[in-house]
């Protein structure tokens, strides 16, 4: 009994990996380059799911790890010469924890609301920052650069095409959910959601909450920053709009309509947002917003485990 | 020591502290109806901003077709209650009771639909405010607007007025009554429900007001409310989450700050200044610099 839903999990995993690599081959290229996003997005989205979902902190900040983890491979890609994708990868994830450090540092001594806004002030200053300082960070324009090639020291480099891209995103995104998942249903992971159940006891029974805290936070931020690097990567250039709170707004958003706390379902939402935004940009243009807004405002009140969770139960029916 | 004596701007510090005190009292305009419907609905406003927006909006198409200043601030602070009234039994009054982490998401998204709403009927282009009368008193080398000081004194006039209706009328009893104890006030007859929509409604006509007043200074545009929502929140913070008086208290200290800051670095950055208040009282006292120990 026990075993079945594991192997059903497995298949079904498998099946979606498999139509995911075979994808790029069939799609047009707009809708080629749009899928590859909704995964970047996606990761974004799966990472914050760390903190909303299984710790139950609200992060609106999650832009700057994004941004960071954008200006991060940015930084790389043009001060060394010639631009290497790994080098990108690790500076990026530096920039990403840096601020996620400082960010958890703060943030986590508040609770609940307080954690959402304190978090969404910080992705501020870093806006602020990032914004002003036009000699290092391109102020308004931001920077662009061109995109490194794909290759495993050593061994072999060639240019990125859109496939490839798209299977390198595929391949990073897998590897990313299954650590995610992995940590998830490890004690760790057990601790952070006994955090989102019962913060006092959890504290009671003795675990150090701050530091685990701090930890999830980090996490989440490194995973963010990941997903920042990719979208360096796929668009080549870094911009102080992807600093911008709205963009940890739409993680929110992304989170909520997937389903949170189950790490696929944001992946969901992303997909799901970046569709309807497709679709309502063709009658509304760039105000597609409100129908979307208004869709978002139905779907946090009549259904508030998002489309997963929704699916689940109506399955379960 | 002289000398460092006579590098200090005293003829601009007093002008920045006439301008700090002036925004100050529109931001604590924006942060009590803000900290009100926090401390009572437990829901952290994120549309509060767009509310800001669309009362400025209003007022200037009121001011257009009526030329009347007072007639616009009356109908944008009445038509944007309504539209309080209307968000909140829509969509959050249907959240009582569950996480408030909830009306975060719904009301950003509200911000949303207002934002785009705004940009798509009054488009990018940024309208003006006419002040209401234009008189002038010298100050050092500064022609100083007298409406400025207007402004200070009404924000200050409505922040009184609801503070006094809070103590002393039968509706403000209610008000209080059901911050204190919600179950107690529903027990003892109290409309509860409806305390809310009032609520709501109130906090957004102070926030269109403050809009209205602050419309002449600079320019009405769809993505203004951003701004303010921030400092806003910065102030609620620091002034302690729920404090009325903290908040009013904080919002003039950190636009005095600011204006300072301005004094030598660029408005843009002068925002930093906030920030690091903010960093600081989250570091030494997180319950907020302006309320009591808490014991």
């Amino acid at each position: 009994m026990m075993k079945r839903p594991a192997t059903v999990y497995w298949i079904g995993f498998c099946a979606i990996e498999a139509l995911l690599i075979v994808a790029p081959l069939v799609l047009p290229e707009f809708w080629r380059r749009f899928l590859t996003e909704i995964l970047i997005w996606g990761l974004l989205a799966m990472s914050s799911d760390i903190l909303i979902g299984y710790t139950g902190m609200v992060s609106f900040g999650h832009s700057a790890f994004f941004g960071l983890g954008m200006y991060g491979a940015a930084a790389a890609l043009l001060m060394v010469r010639p631009p290497n994708l790994w080098l990108a990868i690790a500076y990026g994830l530096i920039g990403s924890a840096g601020v996620a450090l400082f960010v958890a540092y703060f943030s986590t001594r508040l609770r609940d609301i307080y954690f959402a806004i304190t978090t969404l002030i910080f992705s501020q200053i870093f806006y602020v920052i990032i914004f002003t300082w036009t000699e290092v960070t391109g102020g308004e324009n931001g920077l662009s650069f061109r995109r490194p090639a794909l290759s495993i020291p050593w061994l072999f480099s060639t240019p990125f095409t859109s496939e490839t891209l798209h299977w390198f995103v595929l391949a990073v995104v897998t590897a990313s959910y299954l650590v995610l998942r992995r940590i998830t249903r490890s004690p760790f992971g057990m601790v952070l959601q006994s955090i989102r159940e019962n913060e006092p006891r959890t504290r009671a029974i003795g675990y150090a909450v701050e530091r685990y805290k701090i930890v999830a936070v980090m996490l989440s931020g490194l995973f963010a920053g990941l997903a920042g690097v990719l979208y360096a990567v796929q668009n080549r250039f870094a911009a102080p709009d992807f600093v911008y709170f709205l963009v940890s707004g739409e993680t929110v958003i992304f989170n909520v309509i997937g389903g949170i706390g189950t790490l696929v379902g944001p992946i969901v939402g992303a997909a799901f947002f970046l569709l309807l935004r497709e679709a309502f940009s063709r009658f509304f243009t760039e105000y597609y917003l409100i129908p979307v807004g208004i869709i978002f405002i139905a779907m946090v009140i009549f259904m508030p485990q998002g489309l997963l969770g929704f699916m689940r139960r109506w399955l379960n029916r | 020591m002289l000398e460092l004596l006579d590098a200090i701007p005293y003829d601009q510090i007093l002008i920045q502290t006439l301008n700090g005190i002036v925004t100050g009292m529109i931001l604590a305009l924006i942060a009590s109806g803000l900290t009100l419907i926090f401390g009572i609905m437990d829901v952290v406003n994120f549309a509060h901003g767009e509310l800001f927006m669309l009362g400025a909006y209003i007022g200037v198409v009121v001011l257009a077709t009526s030329g009347s200043f007072w007639l616009a601030l009356l109908i944008a602070t009445l038509v944007v209650a309504l539209l309080g009234a209307a968000l909140q039994i829509t969509t959050l009054r249907p959240l009582l009771g569950r996480d408030p982490l909830t009306t975060i998401l719904a009301t950003f998204g509200i911000s949303l639909v207002l934002q785009n709403y705004a940009l798509w009927q009054f488009g990018p282009v940024a309208r003006k405010i006419q002040e209401p009368f234009t008189g002038h008193f010298t100050l050092f080398y500064l022609e100083y607007p007298f409406y400025r000081l207007l402004i200070a004194a009404l924000s200050a006039a409505i922040i009184g007025g609801f503070w006094l209706f809070l103590k002393h009328g039968t509706f403000g009893i209610w008000i209080r009554a059901t911050t204190q104890d919600r179950v107690m006030a529903q027990a003892m007859g109290i409309p509860v429900p409806w305390v809310h929509t009032a609520v709501f409604a109130i906090g957004a006509g102070m926030a269109a007001a403050s809009g209205v007043l602050f419309g002449p200074l600079v320019g009405v545009n769809h993505a203004m409310g951003l701004d303010w929502i921030l400092k806003a929140f910065i102030v609620v913070v620091v002034g302690g989450m729920g404090s009325l008086g903290g908040s009013i208290a904080a919002s003039i200290f950190i636009s005095l700050l600011e204006a300072y800051a301005s004094i030598w670095v660029s408005p843009a950055q002068a925002v930093i200044v906030s920030f690091v208040v903010l960093i600081l009282t989250l570091l030494f006292r997180p319950t907020g610099l302006f309320v009591p120990t808490p014991k």
